[in-house]
């Protein structure tokens, strides 16, 4: 039996205001628990809420930057619940009339095209605080800081079709939050969270199957993982005749485990009615030209640039188009020399690798685009070779020197690239070996000569103390070995 | 001195014939004494009290007086007073002391006013007699000179009943049904409840969102101005308040009612009330006539459902606002909880009385999936038409007139059991709060030693023109001025 896949996404954005969304407590990460929320984040008796302005205004310019119809009234509901990490009983959230209406996204796919996942709706909310269940005994700890922040919900059509899709389509938001400054994109603080819904039919059918929703997953790595988890979770219930339960399930990447958390019939029936405390938001025409024209380059736009500016071919422009840091580091790198295509490698390569391996992202690394771009200039120029580049990396990485150019007098990586002085040393060095000149000059296939060449690279390394330009010896050994 | 009005005392103090400490000390003498029987204060704050007459004399002193320094009033325990007890007639609350004022209460303390305590209330302002409160009923100071027990009218039963005796000359209450306007007519005190939105709520703990609105109760409509002009004006604490010019309210108290038109809906004249209490309301009416005022019947057409409107809107409001009394962060807790859910249960078991845990059966009921359509959502549309039919009286007429309630103040228990004959007595008021306009009891007369109540009903920001009706009124009868024995 052959399955279509079909995935739907929920994404929690924090937004980056500096207060909360009803409230004037401060949201900055990290505080002390419980010394960022006021008596109306405590839901003490007689406090009301008061909205919060810069939430509209990232909200709009997300509705801008997703194409989307920005709701000119919109209404606030309350979404009743008991929890802890709730302390009014209730949830202030949208559910009528929410800010942004449809819109779409177009994200790349892996085949070079592009798809369109469409959004259903974006709506404001406010953020639940934090439950920790270690350190308490047994007990839970709740932890109050982040009540009342901010969030965006992204509710997107059920579009994609796999994992990679879904992936696609989450950095892409990832990117677009980013860039407009809204967000800072931190998922291990939890500034964006992805609820992921799963359903399979069969393939080609048009009847929807029922559809679980994992919960929660903050790393696009468990989004894939939990994607595949559940689709075959799902996939071997079918095939043994099953059914499936429509349900909330939470995911451990760690052990590449779920479990459910609630089914339908557990679930709460919240009772939805428009907040009497909070007047309809109105927005106008000024308030929407002012959000549009305060948008910052977004990543299709930034994309097209790069091709253009940079010279960049469409995946790489796209690579590093899409996430504003790694855009904002790979320029400041390509400006500081000509060779934008070799920045693009070593910000694609060897940069993004280190920082993988050490589980940095890019406003965690300790070196600057400018640093990197400062290399780049001196492989560029032949100062030094690929590997003597990868001695200057490791030095700056570890913080030895600020400077590339004193990083490569202090390490003497500074390769001699002058022809005179290299020629001498492969006239020494072929002189001294005699055989293998022969050997070389006897042998009639090319690529086998090649290969012999690599057996001159040593001796020639060591005749130059480690500094001759390999790519020159190269050239000027098989101009004096000829054949 | 107790009987005295605000502004009399106002001008005493500014003579200088007594000091404020003093004056303080002469009202808390007797409330100590009178409020035994009457148990129509939860919290009387002695020390603070006499704490701020200081400062009020120290202000008069230094030539910074207002209108308000140094005069002593009470406030509803529904506002939150920073450092007292607040505790919203419950036991739930009965611990709860905020860390913040409410901003009627900040008014009122900038004013230099001198606060004597929280007067009693029916529990989280559910009830039309005070008789739910956790901390006791409230007597109703004329049934006591008749050796009867009454109540007081409620939720502000506290409120009114200490107006009445005289024990304040002031007192802050809420209206959310008929909650300052149904006591005051039972207390034969004057009340105002305001244009949603003209007075703050922040602070002032919550019943039903869209309807709660903190109002004024003393003796007289001057009385009730000052007081207005301390709580009215805009807040950004809350976003349900108006920004819009607060007048000075007593400035035109005394303009003449001429050309006064009033309306009369024949649906609050309709046989719902005793043929006594028609009789000292038309009365009343007939002062106005001779005031230069001229009336005619109108109709509501809807006036029937508002009732069942309210009865569905408030409680579901109510079911969403009383849902953060868990046990968690304030107030009651049961003791020694098992576990989560036994801490939620237990505590809103014990914490909550009767009326509250039936409002708020009620009002989730009324929010449920399937019911939700039936009943909240067309309670509002309902609601969109009694706010018409008053819209629909204004063009014809200025003010509209009825009785405050369909009877004076009935005995202690006897609408107890049954809770719908206890709602029936907020008929004529309960439209008003749907609509969101202004109005005010003022007392009218008495049936069996009981005072009776005129209702005043006005368009949206009407307040002034309702003070200035009442004053004129009370110029020309003494309703006002009678004193329970």
């Amino acid at each position: 039996m052959q399955w279509d896949i079909v995935i739907g996404l929920e994404i929690h954005v924090q937004l980056a205001t500096k207060t909360k969304i009803f409230s004037g407590s401060s949201t900055a990460y990290g505080a002390e628990p419980n010394t960022q929320a006021n008596a109306v984040d405590l839901a003490m008796p007689g406090t009301l809420p008061v909205p919060n302005e810069q939430a509209f205004r990232y909200a709009v310019m997300f509705g801008l930057a997703v194409n989307a119809e920005i709701e000119r009234r919109s209404v606030f509901e309350r979404k009743n619940y008991f929890y802890p990490d709730l302390p009014k009983g209730y949830q202030t959230t949208q559910l009528e009339r929410p800010i942004v209406g449809p819109g779409y996204v177009d994200i790349d796919l892996a085949s070079g095209e592009s798809k369109r996942v469409r959004i259903h709706h974006a709506h404001l909310e406010e953020d639940a605080g934090k439950s920790l269940h270690e350190d308490f005994h047994g007990m839970t700890g709740i932890d109050l800081n982040r009540a009342g922040t901010p969030l965006i919900e992204v509710v997107t059509e059920p579009d994609m079709t796999n994992a990679d899709e879904a992936v696609a389509f989450a950095k892409k938001l990832h990117g677009i939050v980013t860039s407009l400054g809204i967000c800072d994109g931190d998922m291990s603080q939890g500034s964006m969270r992805f609820d992921v819904n799963i359903s399979l039919k069969p393939k080609g059918s048009d009847t929807l199957g029922t559809r679980t929703e994992t919960k929660n997953l903050n790393s696009f790595r468990f989004m894939e993982q939990a994607i595949a988890h559940e689709v075959e979770r799902q996939m071997d219930i079918l095939e043994d005749g099953g059914t499936i339960v429509q349900e909330t399930r939470l995911y451990n990447g760690d052990r590449d485990e779920s479990r459910s958390m609630r089914t339908k019939e557990e679930a709460n029936d919240y009772r939805y009615f428009p907040c009497p405390d909070l007047l309809p938001v109105e927005i106008d025409d000024a308030f929407i030209d002012e959000a549009r024209n305060s948008l910052p380059e977004l990543p299709d736009a930034r994309k097209a640039r790069f091709k253009e500016q940079y010279g960049l071919n469409d995946y790489d422009a796209g690579l590093l188009a899409g996430d504003s840091k790694l855009a904002a580091f790979f320029e400041a790198a390509a400006d500081r020399g000509k060779d934008a295509k070799l920045a693009s490698n070593w910000v694609q390569g060897e940069f993004s690798a280190r920082l993988n391996a050490e589980e940095k992202s890019v406003a965690d690394s300790p070196i600057s685009g400018k640093q990197l771009g400062d290399l780049v200039v001196r492989i560029a120029d032949n100062t030094i070779s690929s590997a003597g580049a990868k001695k200057v990396f490791e030095a700056l990485w570890a913080g030895e020197n600020d400077s590339v150019d004193a990083i490569i007098d202090a390490k003497g990586l500074k390769q001699v690239s002058d022809t005179g002085e290299l020629e001498k040393m492969v006239d020494e060095v072929l002189a001294s070996m005699p055989d293998q000149v022969a050997q070389y000059q006897q042998e009639s296939d090319p690529k086998k000569q090649k290969k012999m060449l690599g057996g001159f690279m040593g001796p020639l390394m060591k005749a130059s103390k480690g500094q001759g330009n390999p790519k020159l010896f190269n050239e000027i050994l098989v101009k004096k070995l000829g054949g | 001195m107790h009987n005295k009005s605000v502004a009399e005392l106002s001008r005493e103090l500014e003579s200088g014939k007594i000091s404020s400490v003093e004056l303080t000390r002469q009202f808390l003498g007797r409330l100590e004494k009178e409020d035994e029987q009457l148990n129509s204060f939860i919290t009387i704050t002695e020390e603070q009290a006499l704490a701020d007459a200081h400062a009020a004399d120290e202000q008069r002193a230094a030539g910074k007086a207002t209108p308000w320094t140094g005069v002593p009033f009470a406030h509803k325990d529904i506002f939150c007073t920073n450092g007292v007890a607040t505790t919203c007639g419950s036991k739930m609350l009965a611990n709860f002391v905020p860390p913040y004022d409410a901003t009627v209460t900040e008014n009122f303390r900038k004013a230099g006013a001198v606060c004597l305590g929280k007067t009693n209330m029916d529990e989280f302002a559910m009830g039309s007699s005070t008789e739910s409160s956790y901390f006791g009923a409230t007597a109703n100071p004329w049934g006591l000179s008749q050796g009867e027990k009454r109540v007081p009218g409620g939720s502000s039963g506290g409120s009114a009943a200490a107006v009445a005796a005289r024990l304040v000359p002031a007192a802050t209450a809420t209206d959310t049904g008929g909650s300052i306007r149904q006591p005051a007519a039972l207390c034969g005190v004057t009340g105002l409840k305001p244009t949603y939105g003209r007075v703050s709520r922040y602070g002032m703990i919550a019943f039903a969102s869209s309807l709660d609105q903190g109002g004024t109760m003393a003796r007289t409509a001057e009385d009730n101005a000052l007081m207005l002009n301390v709580m009215a004006g805009f807040d950004p604490k809350d976003s349900t308040s108006i920004d819009r010019d607060v007048p000075d309210y007593t400035a035109t108290l005394n303009e003449p009612l001429t050309g006064l038109r009033i309306g009369l809906p024949k649906e609050y004249f309709a046989g719902n009330l005793s043929a006594a209490m028609e009789e000292q309301v038309r009365g009343a009416i007939r002062e106005y006539e001779k005031l230069g005022a001229t009336v005619k019947e109108v109709s509501l057409p809807h006036a029937d459902l508002a009732i069942a409107a309210y009865y569905v809107i408030a409680p579901a409001e109510a079911s969403a606002n009383l849902s953060r009394f868990d046990g968690a962060r304030y107030g009651y807790r049961c003791e020694d909880p098992k576990d989560l859910l036994d801490m939620y249960t237990r505590t809103r078991a014990e914490g909550f009385g009767t009326e509250v845990k039936r409002r708020i059966l009620v009002g989730t009921y009324a929010l449920s999936a399937g019911y939700f359509d039936a009943y909240y959502l067309k309670a509002q549309k309902v609601r969109r038409l009694i706010q018409q039919d008053f819209i629909n009286a204004f063009k014809e007429v200025d003010v509209l007139m009825s009785p405050t309630t369909p009877s004076p103040a009935f005995t202690q228990g006897e609408k107890t059991s049954d809770p719908v004959t206890m709602y029936l007595e907020d008929v004529f008021t309960i439209a008003i709060n749907l609509a969101g306009i202004p109005a005010m009891s003022v007392p009218a007369g008495f049936v069996d030693g009981l005072p009776v109540g005129l209702q005043i009903i006005g368009d949206y920001f009407s307040e002034a023109r309702l003070l200035n009706a009442a004053h004129q009124f009370q110029q020309v009868t003494d309703w006002h001025q009678r004193e329970p024995q």
